[in-house]
Formats: C-alpha cells, sequence, structure tokens
C-alpha cells in the first residue's frame, strides 16, 4: 500500500485526485470490468461495478490504507503530518490531529469516505479520540479481512463483532471512576484528563499549563458545553509559555482617536446598528434634487439623523459603546466629543460573546433607553501583546467566559495549539456533563481486550473468531502507541496482558520511561464518554463496510474545462 | 432494411438516417432485453432479505451512498439501458405503492425473464408465454389471499404492527435495534392514523437525522423540530404555552407590486419617511404583541432593528423557516399561516405546549423542538447515528416500516414471510398448471419456477444450500398442508414462520406478484429495437 497521492492537481480536474491505493485495485477500478460486457451494457459509460470478492478487496483496501496513514499520529510520541492545500497560495498546516488530516484528504475510496466520515462526527461529538475511533475502524477491518479469507460469512462476523462491542462496552462500564460528588478529586480527575489529551500534541511540553488553563475556563462554564464563551486569540511572538488565561474578555479591536483609553466602572451598550449612512429602508425611495442648497439641506438632515441617533445612544448613560457594524468618521467623532468609548466592526461572534460576559443585550434600536439592559464592568483599558493593542475588558459581571490567549513562534505553531487547546476543551466540557473517567495508556483497551477474549472462550460458533478478532484489533491500539514510540510493541503488549491477568489492575503503558507502568499513579485518564463514542463508532463504521458486496460508481460528473 | 418500393418501383426511405442506427428484431431482441433485466435482477439478488448484502453507490459527484433497499439502490445506479430502465422504474412503482419489498419485485421479475427465455428457445411464442404468465399471476393472487390472514390490532395492542416492521427492519444495517426503532415507527403511524377511515397520512411523520449520538439515541417526538436558532442569541430559549403566529411576510417595510419611486427633495419629506419607518417597525412588532402572540416564526428574515425591537418587547422570534416546516408547524399548532400582519387575529395563531431550543454536541448547532401542539397528530422521528451514511440508510429504513405499518392499518391482511408465501403460491400454481390445455400450461409451470427463486435467494444469501432447502421447505408445506413454512434465515431452528413471527402485508405480497407480471408482460411483448447506435 503505497503511492498516496493528495496534491499536485489542478483544480478542475478534481475528480482526478484519486487515492491510488495499490496498483492491483488500481486495475479493479476500471470502468472496462463488466461482466455482462458480451451481452449488454446496462450502466452508463465510465461508470464502474464491483461485486463480491472484488468489492469488499476494495473497500478493505481503501480502510486499511487511511488506517495506516494516520495510524502514526495516535499516541503521545505520534507524529505530525504536513497538509498543503490544492488551493491557491499552497498553504501548509502541520497537524497531529486525526479529523483534521482526514478532513484535507481528497479521497475517491468509498470506504475510506465512511472511515473520514466517523472521524468529523467523532470531532462533533465529543472532540477528541478521532485518530483512535479511524485506527479501530481499520484495525476490525483488518482482522475481518483475514476472516474472510478463512471463508467465514461477513455476516457471521458482523454478529460477532456486536456481541464483542457490547462485551466490551459492559466491561468498561463497570471499571469506571466517577467522582461526581467528591469536588476537589473530580478537579484533579479533569487535570488528568487534560494533560492526557494534550500529551498527544504539540502542546506536551507545557502540557501542565496548558490543562491548568483548559480546566480553568471549562470550569468557569459551569457545566454548559457551549464553549464559544471560551475565546482563544492567537498572538505570534514569545514563547507557547507565555500563553495565559485572562478572566476578563479580550476584544482584538482599537480604541477610536481622541477617546479615553481607561474607563473604570464601565456602562457598555452593545449594539448592532447602522452607524455609517443609515438609509431609509422603504423600498422605492431615492434623493431628487434640482438645486445644490436642496442637497447641502439634505446633507444637514442626514447629519441630524445621525446626530440625534448618537444623542439617543448617549442618553442611554453609557461610557462605551460597542458596535458590530461599521461607526463612520461623524458619529465617532461625536462620541469622542462626548468621551465616550466606541469601538466599531466588532465580529458577530465578539459582540455575542462580549454581551454574554458583561450582560448587556443587543440592542439595535435606542428609543427607550430605561428597558435596554447595559452591560457593565469595572475596567477597560488598551493593552499591548506583542506588538497589537488590544482592549481588555475586566472585572466583568458574569463570569461564565474567558479569553485564552496563545502565544508561539509561528501561525503553524498557533493554528497547531488552538486544534489542541480545543480538543481538550471539548473533552473536558464533555466530561463535566458525564463525569465518568478511565484510565489511559492502553488501559481501556487491555481491559476490553480480556473481557471480549473470555465472551469468545464461551461462544459456540463460528461467531467466537470474529470475538477473538475484536480483541486482537483492541490490542493494536496499545500496540500502535508502543510502536509510535519507538518502544519494543511485542515485548510490552505481551508484558501488559500479562499483568491484566490479575484482577483489579491498573497497567498501562508509560512511554516516557518505556515500560508498563501503573495508570493510577501516573495520572493517565480519559473520558469514559470518548472511549464509549469510539468503540460504537468504529463498530458501526467497520460493520456498515462489511455488509457491503457490490459497489456501483457512477460515472463522473463531466466538468468543463476552465482552461 | 428499412427500405420499401412503392407501386411505381421508387425506394423510399422508412426510417430516417438508418445507417446510424442499431436494430435487433424478433427472437434477438427478446433475448437482449431479457439479459437487461436479468443483469439488474442480478444486482439486487444479494440483498434480498435479512441477511442480504449492502451496496455502495458512488454518485457522479462522489457521493457515497450505502444501502440495500433496492429503490435506491436502483435509482442512483444511473442505468442507460432502457429495458433495466423499466426494472427501475418497476421497483419505483412498488416503492411509491407499497413502499417496501421493492428488492423482491426485482428479483421476481428476473425470474419470470429467465423462465421465458428459456421457453422462448422451445419455440413458444411470447404472447403466449405473456398470457400463461397472465393466467398464473392471477392464481397466485387469489391463493394469497385464500392463505392470508386477518389480525387484530388496536391502539392499545401495538405488538403485532410492531412484530411486522421488525420483519421489515431486519433486513436493513439498523436491525441491531429494529425493536426500538419499530416502535417508534408504529406509535408515529398510529399517533396520525386515522382508524375509522383507515387512512394514514405519512405527510404528517417528518423524519429529521442529524449525525452524533449513536442509533439508540433515536427518539420520537410529539411535534415538530426545526434546524433553527432564535433570531436573537438572547432571546428565551424555552416558552412553555406558546401562542404561535406564522407568518409569511417579512419584518420590513412593504414592497409594493407597481413600480414606483418615492422621490426625496426636501428635508421635510426626508423627515417623515424616517418616522414613517420607524413607525412600520413599530407597529409590525406591537400587531404581534396585540393578538397576544409569545412567539413569532417568519419565512423571511428580518431586520435587525426589528430583531432587537421583538427582544426588547419580549417576544422571541425564528426567522428563514421554510415553507414546508411553516406548513408542518401551522398544521401541528391549529395556527394559519399570516401573510399580512393586518389579518392577524388572535383566532390564526397556533398553540404548542413547550417549545424549546437544543444544542448538540461541542459544534454550535441547534435545534428548535416544538413539542405538545394543540393538533398533537404530527410527529417528528428524530434520527441519530454514527455517520452520515447510516442516518440516510436509517432514514430509508424507517420510511419502509412507516409504509408497511400504515399499509396494515389501511388492510390488516398479512401472509408469512420468509418466502413461505412465495412456496405455498409455487405449489398451488404449479397444481393449476395441469388444467389448463394449449401451451399456456408450460408457461405457468414456469411461473411456478420463478415463484421459487424468491426463497432460493433468501437460502443462498443466509448461507444455505438453496435447492436442498427449498426442496425440504416445499415437501414439509405440502406433508403437512401449511403455508407456514418458510425459509429459517436467523438460524432460529424453525421453519414456522408463524412462530417466528415473521410477516408481511397481503397487498404488499400480491402487488409484488403483479407488478412483476406486467413488466415482465410488457418486456416480452417487445420484439424489435431501434436505438441510435453509439456514435
Amino acid at each position: 500500500l503505497s503511492g498516496i497521492r493528495i496534491s499536485d492537481f489542478p483544480k478542475h480536474r478534481a475528480y482526478d485526485q484519486v487515492f491510488f491505493l495499490c496498483t492491483k485495485t488500481q486495475s479493479y477500478s476500471r470502468p472496462s470490468y463488466f461482466p455482462w460486457r458480451c451481452i449488454e451494457k446496462i450502466l452508463k459509460d465510465d461508470a464502474s461495478e464491483e461485486k463480491g470478492e472484488r468489492a469488499r478487496m476494495a473497500s478493505f483496501v481503501g480502510a486499511i490504507a487511511i488506517t495506516d496513514l494516520v495510524k502514526t499520529t495516535l499516541g503521545p510520541k505520534g507524529m505530525d503530518k504536513i497538509l498543503q492545500s490544492t488551493g491557491r497560495g499552497h498553504e501548509v498546516t502541520v497537524t497531529n490531529d486525526g479529523a483534521t488530516i482526514l478532513k484535507s484528504l481528497h479521497i475517491d475510496n468509498p470506504a475510506a469516505k465512511v472511515l473520514i466520515d466517523i472521524s468529523k462526527v467523532q470531532d462533533d461529538e465529543v472532540g477528541d479520540g478521532t485518530t483512535s475511533v479511524v485506527v479501530l475502524a481499520g484495525e476490525l477491518l483488518r482482522e475481518a479481512e483475514k476472516l474472510v479469507a478463512a471463508k467465514i460469512h461477513p455476516m457471521t462476523i458482523i454478529s460477532g463483532y456486536r456481541m464483542a462491542a457490547e462485551c466490551a462496552r459492559n466491561a468498561l462500564l463497570q471499571r469506571v471512576v466517577d467522582n461526581k460528588e467528591n469536588a476537589e478529586k473530580f478537579k484533579s480527575d479533569l487535570m488528568k484528563i487534560a494533560m492526557t489529551t494534550l500529551s498527544s500534541k504539540i502542546l506536551s511540553q507545557d502540557k501542565e499549563h496548558f490543562a491548568q488553563l483548559a480546566v480553568d475556563a471549562v470550569m468557569r462554564l459551569k457545566g454548559s458545553t457551549n464553549l464559544e464563551a471560551i475565546q482563544i486569540i492567537k498572538k505570534p511572538g514569545g514563547s507557547l509559555k507565555d500563553s495565559f488565561l485572562d478572566e476578563g474578555f479580550i476584544l482584538d479591536k482599537k480604541i477610536g482617536l481622541g477617546q479615553p483609553k481607561r474607563i473604570e466602572n464601565a456602562k457598555i451598550l452593545v449594539a448592532n446598528t447602522a452607524m455609517d449612512t443609515d438609509k431609509v429602508k422603504i423600498y422605492g425611495a431615492r434623493v431628487r434634487v434640482d438645486s445644490m442648497s436642496k442637497v447641502a439641506e439634505i446633507e444637514g438632515a442626514e447629519k441630524e439623523k445621525m446626530r440625534e441617533k448618537v444623542k439617543k445612544i448617549l442618553g442611554h448613560g453609557i461610557n462605551c459603546f460597542v458596535n458590530r457594524q461599521l461607526i463612520y468618521n461623524f458619529p465617532e467623532e461625536l462620541f469622542a466629543d462626548a468621551g465616550i468609548l466606541a469601538i466599531e466592526h466588532a465580529d458577530f461572534d465578539g459582540i455575542e460573546r462580549l454581551a454574554l460576559v458583561t450582560g448587556g443585550e443587543i440592542a439595535s434600536t435606542f428609543d427607550n433607553p430605561e428597558s435596554v439592559k447595559l452591560g457593565h464592568c469595572k475596567l477597560i483599558e488598551e493593552i499591548m501583546i506583542g506588538e497589537d493593542k488590544l482592549i481588555h475588558f475586566s472585572g466583568v459581571e458574569m463570569g461564565q467566559a474567558c479569553t485564552i490567549v496563545l502565544r508561539g513562534a509561528s501561525h503553524h505553531v498557533l493554528d497547531e495549539a488552538e486544534r489542541s487547546l480545543h480538543d481538550a476543551l471539548c473533552v473536558l466540557s464533555q466530561t463535566v456533563n458525564d463525569t465518568r473517567v478511565l484510565l489511559g495508556g492502553g488501559w481501556p483497551e487491555m481491559v476490553m481486550a480480556k473481557e471480549v477474549d473470555e465472551l469468545a472462550r464461551k461462544t459456540p460458533g463460528k461467531k467466537s473468531h470474529a470475538i477473538e478478532a475484536f480483541s486482537r484489533a483492541l490490542v493494536a491500539i496499545p500496540t500502535i502507541i508502543a510502536d509510535n514510540a519507538g518502544l519494543d510493541s511485542a515485548d510490552l503488549v505481551a508484558k501488559l496482558r500479562a499483568e491484566h491477568h490479575k484482577e483489579g489492575c491498573n497497567a498501562g503503558i508509560d512511554v516516557i520511561s518505556g515500560s508498563v507502568g501503573d495508570m493510577a499513579e501516573l495520572g493517565i485518564s480519559e473520558a469514559f464518554k470518548v472511549k464509549q463514542a469510539v468503540l460504537l463508532s468504529a463498530t458501526e463504521a467497520a460493520e456498515m463496510i462489511l455488509r457491503v458486496d457490490e459497489i456501483i460508481t457512477c460515472a463522473p460528473r463531466k466538468r468543463e474545462d476552465r482552461m | 432494411m428499412a427500405l420499401a418500393f412503392d407501386e411505381y418501383g421508387r425506394p423510399f426511405i422508412i426510417l430516417k438516417e438508418q445507417d446510424q442506427k442499431t436494430r435487433l428484431r424478433g427472437i434477438d431482441a427478446q433475448k437482449a432485453n431479457i439479459s437487461a433485466g436479468k443483469a439488474v435482477a442480478r444486482i439486487l439478488r444479494t440483498s434480498l432479505g435479512p441477511k442480504g448484502m449492502d451496496k455502495i453507490l458512488q454518485s457522479p459527484d462522489g457521493d457515497v451512498t450505502i444501502t440495500n433497499d433496492g429503490a435506491t439502490i436502483l435509482e442512483q445506479m444511473d442505468v442507460d439501458n432502457q429495458i433495466a430502465k423499466l426494472m427501475v422504474e418497476l421497483s419505483r412503482s412498488q416503492d411509491y405503492e407499497i413502499g417496501d419489498g421493492t428488492t423482491g419485485v426485482v428479483v421476481m421479475a428476473g425470474a419470470l425473464l429467465e423462465q421465458a427465455e428459456r421457453l422462448l428457445e422451445r419455440g413458444i411464442h411470447p404472447i403466449r408465454i405473456a398470457e400463461g404468465y397472465e393466467m398464473a399471476s392471477r392464481i397466485a393472487v387469489e391463493h394469497l389471499e385464500h392463505i392470508s390472514q386477518k389480525f387484530d390490532f388496536g391502539a392499545s395492542n401495538i405488538e403485532p404492527l410492531v412484530q411486522t416492521c421488525m420483519t421489515t427492519l431486519s433486513s436493513k444495517i439498523v436491525n441491531r435495534c429494529k425493536r426500538h426503532l419499530a416502535e417508534i415507527s408504529v406509535k408515529a403511524v398510529l399517533s396520525v392514523a386515522d382508524l375509522e377511515r383507515k387512512d394514514v397520512n405519512l405527510d404528517m411523520i417528518k423524519v429529521e437525522g442529524k449525525v452524533g449520538g449513536k442509533l439508540e439515541d433515536t427518539e420520537l417526538i410529539y411535534g415538530i423540530t426545526v434546524d433553527k436558532d432564535m433570531s436573537h442569541p438572547q432571546m428565551p430559549k424555552q416558552i412553555e404555552d406558546a401562542k404561535i403566529a406564522i407568518l409569511t411576510c417579512p419584518f420590513e417595510p412593504p414592497k409594493p407590486k407597481t413600480k414606483h419611486k418615492v422621490d426625496i427633495d426636501t428635508v421635510e419629506k426626508f423627515q417623515t419617511l424616517r418616522l414613517q419607518e420607524q413607525k412600520y417597525f413599530d407597529d409590525m412588532v406591537q400587531k404581534c404583541k396585540d393578538v397576544g402572540a409569545t412567539l413569532v416564526i417568519c419565512q423571511w428574515g428580518f431586520d435587525d432593528e426589528a430583531n432587537h425591537l421583538l427582544m426588547h418587547r419580549n417576544l422571541p422570534a425564528v426567522r428563514w423557516v421554510g415553507g414546508v416546516e411553516l406548513e408542518l408547524i401551522a398544521i401541528a399548532t391549529g395556527g394559519r399561516i399570516v401573510p399580512r400582519f393586518q389579518e392577524l387575529t388572535p383566532e390564526k395563531l397556533g398553540r404548542a405546549g413547550l417549545v424549546r431550543e437544543k444544542s448538540f454536541g461541542t459544534t454550535k448547532d441547534k435545534m428548535l423542538y416544538i413539542e405538545h401542539c394543540a393538533n398533537s397528530r404530527a410527529v417528528t422521528i428524530f434520527i441519530r447515528g454514527g455517520n452520515k451514511m447510516m442516518i440516510e440508510e436509517t432514514k430509508r429504513s424507517i420510511h419502509d416500516a412507516l409504509c408497511v405499518a400504515r399499509n396494515l392499518i389501511r388492510n390488516n391482511s398479512i401472509v408469512y414471510g420468509g418466502g413461505s408465501a412465495e412456496i405455498s403460491c409455487s405449489i398451488a400454481v404449479e397444481a393449476a398448471a395441469d388444467k389448463y390445455p394449449g401451451v399456456e400450461q408450460y408457461a405457468i409451470r414456469a411461473f411456478a419456477d420463478a415463484l421459487d427463486s424468491v426463497p432460493m435467494a433468501l437460502a443462498e444469501n443466509s448461507g444455505l444450500q438453496p435447492i436442498e432447502t427449498l426442496s425440504a421447505v416445499k415437501s414439509q408445506q405440502i406433508k403437512d398442508n401449511n403455508p407456514h413454512y418458510g425459509i429459517d434465515c436467523n438460524d432460529v431452528g424453525t421453519n414456522d414462520m408463524r412462530e417466528q413471527d415473521v410477516f408481511e402485508t397481503l397487498i404488499g405480497k400480491q402487488q409484488q406478484i403483479l407488478l412483476a407480471t406486467q413488466v415482465v408482460k410488457m418486456i416480452l411483448k417487445i420484439d424489435d429495437v431501434i436505438s441510435p447506435s453509439d456514435y
């Protein structure tokens, strides 16, 4: 399996960006394969059909190729990938986030697409484990391929896998730890999860620092999963260690000229209104005048209108005005005259977050100042981060939102850091809702594998082969983690399996020292929700691909040559 | 070939540009057509039954569909051949009429064609074959009626319905939680069914899907979901006892249809216009408030100013709701769709017990649930699943299950599944064949053989020895005179489909046989194919 070609194609031939998986399947996917060609042609030209063994072969090969692609990124010593886009500028992304890698691939193999899809869903649902889910699904298929070769019907394999998945899930459920009652312990659980998640990312050098950041940020949300309230600002410069969590709110804007740079006890009006020309919205209205003096008059009236609007806004008794839309020079001047800080062009998310933080409402009309809720904060000031000026709101009323400022050497580092932090935040926010926690470092896989092995021994019939295969696929994950860390996986996994034969064992792979270690002591934890989602989606995807016995590919839509 | 001479011996052309066309005649045409039909049936044959396999279909744009629903496979296959297109139509009409059995009908038609080919080789005229098939199909349909059973269910006893839906779902990928889905489908159908008139309006059941979660999280909502959120982030996320104004007019100053211009040439005019504009917004919101609405659902967008006014007056609003959804909301809440603000009256408001916004996962996906509606008959089935293809396939499976439940409410006769009905029909047709004098006898016998092909395919897909199993079941049926013996696909240990609770609707089965016969007759009658030759 080699020769993966991702880019280097002109855009208009996007459908040519086929995954050349291996020369063997490539020849099958040629449209010339028609079993009844001698009799009659059923499908359109260029459409192709693959049946039975060949279809299964194509989907196995596709899925396994994808697995091998992301496999090396798994675990704390996983490697990164460089992705170069085909778009203008050939932008480069460096990442080891499974979902990000898979999202950027152009793939023609249908089975591979199924795997990409599950990774995307994993990202949306729990945020982490995007690589694991693909690797597990791929390993399940790899095992299934062997079973199919041994003449076991796919349907038998599926029913075996189903039993095994159910059994594995129960095994996990029995071993979960739930520290919901004990706030202190729960917080340390969160900390451990965050560290474990971050240890496989670029932030691993400063994982304690970032884990602390992430836990603090999530704890402030008080159980809500709305990650919108956590703002991440990226500023190149400094080192990753300089990143910090700010309790207040930082808006990436400049303060208008001649306006106060520092306001204490600010009353903030958050608005979404036109502060430029404020058109008359009645349909078909237009200005038609016959002399220059009339133009001046109307201009005056317009100005008057704006002045009135500004006056109304001032009537709210505010000293800071934040608008989503542009503020033209004229009203800005008026605001400056009144000594009010006016901030224009805050993007929509920024506005919503600001409203959330300061407790104000987003206003668009200003006729009844008494009923508009204003936002409050203790201090607004301009701060410098690196070379950029930002506006900092501190001492805000609602403590839910916060800002994380990321510093780093380059944009690539910052982007990757943001993705890693996002993963950690997602996992944490999900864990706050579902407080069950497991140990990490290959421990859950070994626990599941042990139970599934037991089940295989008890099950009569061909299914037991499939159940056994499921346990082998589970063990593949610690194997890959060890391999990626450059350790002797065969030796380690065997030791691990022996350890797990004892009751209540906490053994997992300690990548740092390269041996089997006690995961509880090392403080390596994972969220139960993530593991469960990995297990269920991977089984579902493997099942879906196994059920297929025919692939029909329609003729690609003809694209006009835009050269 | 298409050259004729008139009475003066001059040649004239019947077929234009004949050298650019290919033509097949007589037995060749029939054979070509039959082989095309068979080829389509062959594709679907492996998808039949609870152990049937799926197909991956890749659309021209590269999207992937994974399914084992016959109608979907054929529809997306991008078929070029005319006869193959007929088969696609066949499956589609079964889908429209019955909703289930779309694979079986094509397999049946393929088998009939295969038998016809043999008869043609023996020199039997196609019309005679067609007539024989017609007679045989009549016998089979009557026999089905004969072996069918009525079964009772009511709003309280839904178990038989659930069982039938489970039979349908067991052949799909969702069979892991078929019980759950079958219950959902039956409850959904019963809540919209009119048991007295025996009618079910499936339009009232909306099937929505959202990626994420697991299949077991699929739920039935007695109400409606809309993939929208509140227009202003600070509006309340939950409204109890909502009175809903359903509007199709935007919150904007009116736009007269006639072309017009408002000229502004003095300062006064400018100011009056401005005031007027403000008044418009104010009036609109006030009108909604006056009639007592506590939620506004609008088909169009609205201006920031209107948005804030609504927020200000504590009137939550939803914007950009699609036309179909708007209608559903109107039906469910018993409200009327109001096209103009002037026509808003308290009677036209819809009512719902609870409207709430729900967010999913780590992305900011939000959906609006409208529940406990005044007219509780509209329901939504909300599907969750691991990936997009899974959801699409679940949607199709649920559709099939809904159709089956509906058919049972319309007509509560059932026949037993697992190929038992086909085997029983085959025996009856075989026995009847001998009574017919003439060549048709052979065609009728061939029909009986073709009926055997469905249980044969079932056995094949389940990994059983097809011929052995079929002959065993057949002899058992004749010996015990019991039409309930079928193929034991799930390896339960008994052949009696009544014990396994595997059954299908009578009309579904009858329709399958009738439709398949019709199409085969049509194909057999073609004896000349003229088509433009390739390029």
